[in-house]
């Protein structure tokens, strides 16, 4: 997993609720069997008409917004456990998604794939949306190590919360399933007791 | 203090607890399909991790396979390819794959329970998030990305945190005529599809006691759509009758010793939940959705709600409805009947003992999808076949079909399906497709009539 720790960067904003990942990523497109190629697809029912014509009106295809961060409404991520949403959003390129609440399935999966999740209030939502609006290259700094977001165009400094063992995680690169395989001693002996 | 229904099988699940940290969770089973397990199968081969526990996985394929001509090769080379990499990875890895033409395959959410796999008290994990289905026999059940089904290959553990806990009493009578899947769209309707995100459910009370396995089985199916991991319901003498005998159902000695270990694992009456709710039976009507997401759901004769959030209103812009309709005599022209919610065999029973001696209206396309191969089967021994086909139903193979839309089978844009699937999202059912949620009694009706009906008032 890429590793993540902090970045300045501009970011787009989605001002939809209930995002569900089969908008991110329609099942139609879920035929792969690699992780490669979905940003392609990303949105690819709002992004692109039934002619494969770009939407003018769809956030991703006005050239006025750009960057690596995502801001979109309340309860991304709802529906489908599909993996294949948080390829797509970080093959597209983006490597963190600001929300006032994330589903469980998909805030894991990010998690799981060095995409940053972080919550703010609906209020901050609302800030963070207006200053976008009013000046698109606004910049923001992600800093993981510190757990905050800050606009210094507004002067606004957000702490957010993470676990920290998915902290130390993105902070390293680290998989769950490296740690895992290091407590395999573990699993045998509660498998051993469970069986006696 | 006592201990929830949850409480005891999550905890008697914990290998280790990470300091202010993810636990690490045992999994008693585990069932994968074609679409979520590929790129699963790569992560382990790239880092040359061995499948930990193959005897403790069971695969199938539902999602992206064809419900028709299933003897033939898969026309699609994606699809083709993709069910193709499944059986090569279980025959690499070891694991009991029950295929295309295999008597057992179908919706890995039917063949679970109904080959006696799922059972009370253990911990399911599947790439689907409508896993929550097993839930209904008291088993912690939920859905996981495919990075954590490698971990799941790798371990037979996942790193999670515990959820909080809720529970949803119902008590009272359903009126006639409202069923399970009735229950649970009202209950989203009232809770909002992000009331469960980071809870496990509970569903108790006189509705859920006096319901089937099957009619359970729908109900904890939707726990997802409010967001919820999981749900669940307590075993009772129910659940035991539904396992017994099945194909790999416990018996003799080590039927006794489940059945009192199963009998242990009831919430305990002091125990406490970390939020409660509780709904009255009767003011539950036969429901219908009218938005793009499972909460926007009201009773037939109720009218849309107004709201001023602009997705609300992006919503029903899409689904060409106004505040204020009512979609009482709506005219569609697609219904299915299928997915993991509802293609059981009680479903296609409660389908057919309503059309018996009726014509589908000659506009509707209405479409049978069974769960699996098994209710395939029983379907056309119980002589409901014949009853579908009489009344102008297709009835197709098994598989998830028009729920998502992955294969042919789907609804064009525009167009209103009345479907007793679990996701009305946009284009669920194919691009431009208008889903409208409803029990399979419903959606009979609506295919009889050829417009939405409130099956009480007939």
């Amino acid at each position: 997993m890429e590793k993540f720790t902090r970045l300045e960067q501009t970011a787009i904003p989605l001002e939809i609720e209930n995002v569900d990942t089969d908008q991110i990523i329609p099942a139609r497109f879920l035929k792969a069997t690699d992780r490669e190629g979905f940003g392609e697809n990303l949105f690819r029912d709002w992004r692109y008409d039934k002619n494969d014509k770009p939407i003018s009106d769809f956030v991703l295809n006005n050239p006025t917004y750009a960057g690596p961060i995502l801001v979109a409404g309340n309860n991304f991520g709802c529906g489908s456990s599909r993996e294949h949403a948080t390829w797509a959003l970080a093959d597209f390129g983006f490597k963190v998604v600001i929300s006032s609440f994330f589903a469980d399935i998909f805030k894991g999966n990010a998690l799981n794939n060095g995409l940053l999740p972080i919550q703010v209030s609906d209020s901050q939502l609302e800030t963070i949306f207006e200053a976008i609006i009013k000046n698109p290259n606004c910049e923001f700094i992600v800093d993981l190590v510190g757990q905050y977001i800050e606009i210094p165009s507004i002067d606004l400094q957000i702490d957010f919360e993470i676990n920290s063992y998915k902290k130390t995680c993105l902070i390293n690169g680290y998989d769950d399933i490296d740690y895992l395989i290091n407590n395999k001693h573990k699993i045998i002996e509660f498998e051993r007791k469970r069986n006696a | 203090m006592g201990k929830t229904l949850f409480d005891k099988v999550w905890d008697s699940h914990v290998v280790d607890q990470l300091e202010d940290g993810p636990d690490i969770l045992y999994i008693d089973k585990h069932l994968i399909h074609e679409v979520t397990s590929p790129q699963a199968f790569s992560a382990l081969n790239d880092k040359d991790i061995p499948v930990f526990r193959p005897r403790q996985i069971l695969a199938t394929v539902d999602h992206n396979v064809p419900t028709l001509n299933q003897h033939l090769p898969i026309k699609d080379d994606l699809s083709r390819n993709q069910v193709a990499k499944l059986s090569d990875n279980c025959e690499e890895h070891d694991i009991e794959l029950y295929g295309l033409g295999h008597p057992y395959q179908g919706i890995v959410h039917v063949i679970g329970p109904e080959l006696g796999i799922t059972q009370p008290g253990m911990t399911m994990v599947c790439g689907d998030s409508h896993t929550s289905t097993h839930g209904a026999f008291g088993s912690i059940a939920f859905g996981i990305g495919t990075s954590q089904v490698a971990q799941v290959f790798a371990s037979q553990c996942l790193l999670v945190s515990k959820p909080k806990s809720m529970r949803i009493t119902v008590d009272g009578e359903l009126k006639n005529g409202v069923h399970p899947k009735d229950v649970i769209l009202y209950i989203i309707s009232q809770l909002g599809t992000d009331s469960g995100t980071g809870y496990f459910v509970e569903y108790a009370g006189e509705v859920f006691e006096n319901m089937s396995m099957e009619g359970r089985m729908t109900v904890c199916n939707m726990s997802i759509e409010m967001g919820a991991r999981g749900g669940m319901i307590a075993p009772d003498q129910t659940t035991y009758d539904y396992i017994e005998g099945r194909e790999f159902a416990p018996s003799k000695a080590e039927w006794q010793q489940k059945l009192k270990y199963w009998k242990s694992l009831p919430s305990d009456p002091d125990a406490s939940f970390d939020k409660e709710y509780s709904f009255d039976a009767a003011e539950i009507s036969p429901m219908i959705t009218y938005g793009t997401n499972p909460g926007m759901g009201i009773g037939i004769q109720e009218q849309i709600p107004s709201s001023q959030n602009e997705s609300f209103k992006k919503s029903l812009e899409y689904m060409g409805f106004n505040h204020g309709d009512t979609l009482n005599n709506l005219p569609i022209n697609y219904v299915f009947i299928g997915s993991c919610t509802n293609s059981r065999i009680e479903d296609f029973r409660v389908a057919s003992a309503y059309i018996k001696g009726k014509k589908k209206a000659e506009n509707v396309n209405a479409l049978i999808v069974p769960g699996s191969q098994q209710v395939a089967k029983q379907i056309q021994d119980e002589g409901l076949g014949v009853v579908f086909e009489e009344a102008g139903f297709l009835i197709r193979q098994p598989g998830c079909s028009a729920c998502l839309a992955m294969n042919d089978d789907k609804i064009p844009a525009g167009e209103y399906c009345v479907s007793t699937s679990n996701r009305n999202f946009e284009g669920r059912q194919g691009p431009g497709a208008r889903t409208i949620l409803a029990s399979p009694l419903t959606a009979v009706a609506a295919a009889i009539e050829g417009k939405i009906v409130d099956i009480t008032q007939l």
